[in-house]
């Protein structure tokens, strides 16, 4: 019979573990290496701006003078350039998806501006 | 005959994956013409090339569909390789082909499940879609994304895999390829599938060359038309490959083709895998395409041969990036396999040119 041919696999669904998740209570398994978001070592960074210049959607700003490197992870596609093109490896992308929010805002990081000044 | 009627169909319509407008004009039950509308998804991606450089345009052409995603970076990046006289190493043409058979695979059980919904067949598109989700953990695991992989760059690709992950991705393939078999049996051989797509929506072996179509919508009536048979980047160091053909030109023998070339491309790549070679994964490129340089590559897409053209100016944008989708070639072939049809299958022979609208027009 032709109707019973997904039989097989269809019964054998009901002893085996659920294809899906009580989301948002569980949450899936984050593989090494997910392209989740873009973060940053400030304490490492030295704000040369080659991030600003390669990443093709403008998420990224670095304002060498007043010590500020900022993300709108809005408008960041997580396609890693800047991580792969950063001098100093500050940049990390952190396999945890951005998290729901309730207003587009930039993340901002501020260098020490001590520090920040001999930088400059 | 009835008075002649004329019935919209789509851009929204429960059957269409993508924003296609077809006027349909109906005489009582019957189609005699399909004139179909386009333009509700255009986002003038080829005119970013003026203001993204030619390393960041990877990322823009991957965004032209989210199912052809890795074939278009892959595509362009030959094409931009090309145009700079850039040697790629022998892994990344493998790694490209691997992760670019495996966007077929995952285009065409897509594909399945929704034909399976089309026609009504609910628990075959949840198993099809089931498996799907297996195809795209393969991708996050090995690429970090799902749907965009990012993992195309001029020169190469910007991951490897290592040989835990090759192991796993086997085991998982071998899983895919036990279940698929059962699903592709049901597809292929199932009284209620045949009676929706047999004999529906005919497309001759001659109409087929007249209407220059591609991809399995050409292949299944009986055109051996396949990029890969050119044995380019990559493709050339399989064993053999032979095209899937089928002769009826019908909705079931197009179900057909791309049921069968599923395990094709599990077998193409499980033998990459298995001949996979140490080594680089990417090569340095300095400079900028020269001006007037130009180079046109062309690549098979799920959907079917898809045509690259870039054109350099000595900066680092490109003077010109035009792309060349397979439903572009395919709607001349959609519009003649509808008329004459019935009003009810024309879900059907939509659905099987695959149409992506989203590519078509950028």
């Amino acid at each position: 019979m032709s109707t019973f041919k997904l039989g097989k696999m269809t019964l054998g669904g009901l002893f085996k573990k659920p294809e899906t998740i009580q989301y948002p209570v569980q949450h899936r398994f984050a593989p090494e290496g997910r392209k989740g978001h873009i973060t940053v070592d400030i304490d490492t960074c030295i704000l040369c701006g080659v991030c600003m210049k390669k990443c093709p959607t403008g998420a990224i700003e670095v304002d060498k003078k007043a010590g500020v490197w900022s993300i709108d992870h809005f408008r960041c596609i997580q396609c890693g350039y800047c991580h792969r093109e950063c001098p100093k490896d500050c940049l990390t992308m952190d396999p945890a998806l951005p998290t729901v929010a309730g207003q587009k805002h930039r993340e901002t990081f501020e260098k020490p501006a001590k520090e920040a000044a001999a930088e400059a | 005959m009835g008075k002649a009627t004329v019935i919209p169909f789509g851009p929204q319509h429960p059957v269409l994956p993508e924003p296609l407008h077809l006027d349909l004009v109906v005489e009582d039950e019957k189609v005699v013409e399909a004139i179909p509308q386009i333009g509700f998804v255009h986002r003038g991606l080829e005119k970013l090339v003026e203001t993204r450089d030619y390393n960041q345009f990877v990322y823009v052409v991957e965004r032209i569909c989210g199912i052809c995603a890795f074939g278009h970076s892959m595509g362009y990046a030959e094409t931009v390789e090309s145009l700079m006289g850039i040697e790629i190493p022998d892994r990344a043409k493998m790694l490209r082909v691997i992760w670019h058979e495996l966007s077929r695979v995952h285009s065409h059980i897509l594909w399945m499940g929704l034909a399976a919904d089309a026609f009504g067949f609910e628990s075959l598109f949840m198993h099809c879609w089931r498996l799907r989700e297996r195809v795209l953990d393969l991708f996050e695991a090995t690429t970090g994304g799902r749907v965009i992989f990012s993992v195309v760059k001029v020169g190469g690709v910007v991951r490897d895999i290592d040989d835990d992950q090759l192991k796993r991705f086997v085991d998982v393939l071998e899983g895919i390829k036990d279940e698929y078999r059962q699903i592709c049996d049901v597809f292929l051989t199932d009284r209620s599938v045949k009676n929706r797509t047999v004999g529906v929506g005919v497309i001759s072996h001659d109409d087929a060359l007249a209407l220059s179509m591609v991809g399995p919508f050409v292949r299944a009536s009986g055109v051996k038309q396949d990029v890969r048979l050119l044995r380019k980047a990559g493709y050339d160091m399989l064993d053999g490959f032979e095209t899937i053909t089928a002769s009826d030109g019908d909705c079931y023998a197009r179900a057909k083709v791309r049921a069968l070339e599923v395990l094709q491309s599990i077998d193409i790549i499980e033998e990459m895998i298995r001949k996979l070679v140490p080594g680089e994964i990417a090569v340095a490129v300095k400079g900028n395409p020269a001006d007037g340089a130009e180079a046109c590559n062309v690549l098979e897409q799920p959907r079917g041969e898809c045509y690259y053209y870039a054109r350099g100016n000595g900066s680092k944008n490109l003077e010109r990036m035009r792309i060349r989708t397979p439903t572009s070639q395919n709607l001349a072939g959609m519009t003649t396999a509808l008329a004459g049809c019935d009003l009810a299958d024309v879900n059907m022979i939509v659905l099987t040119i695959d149409p992506c609208i989203s590519c078509t027009e950028r």
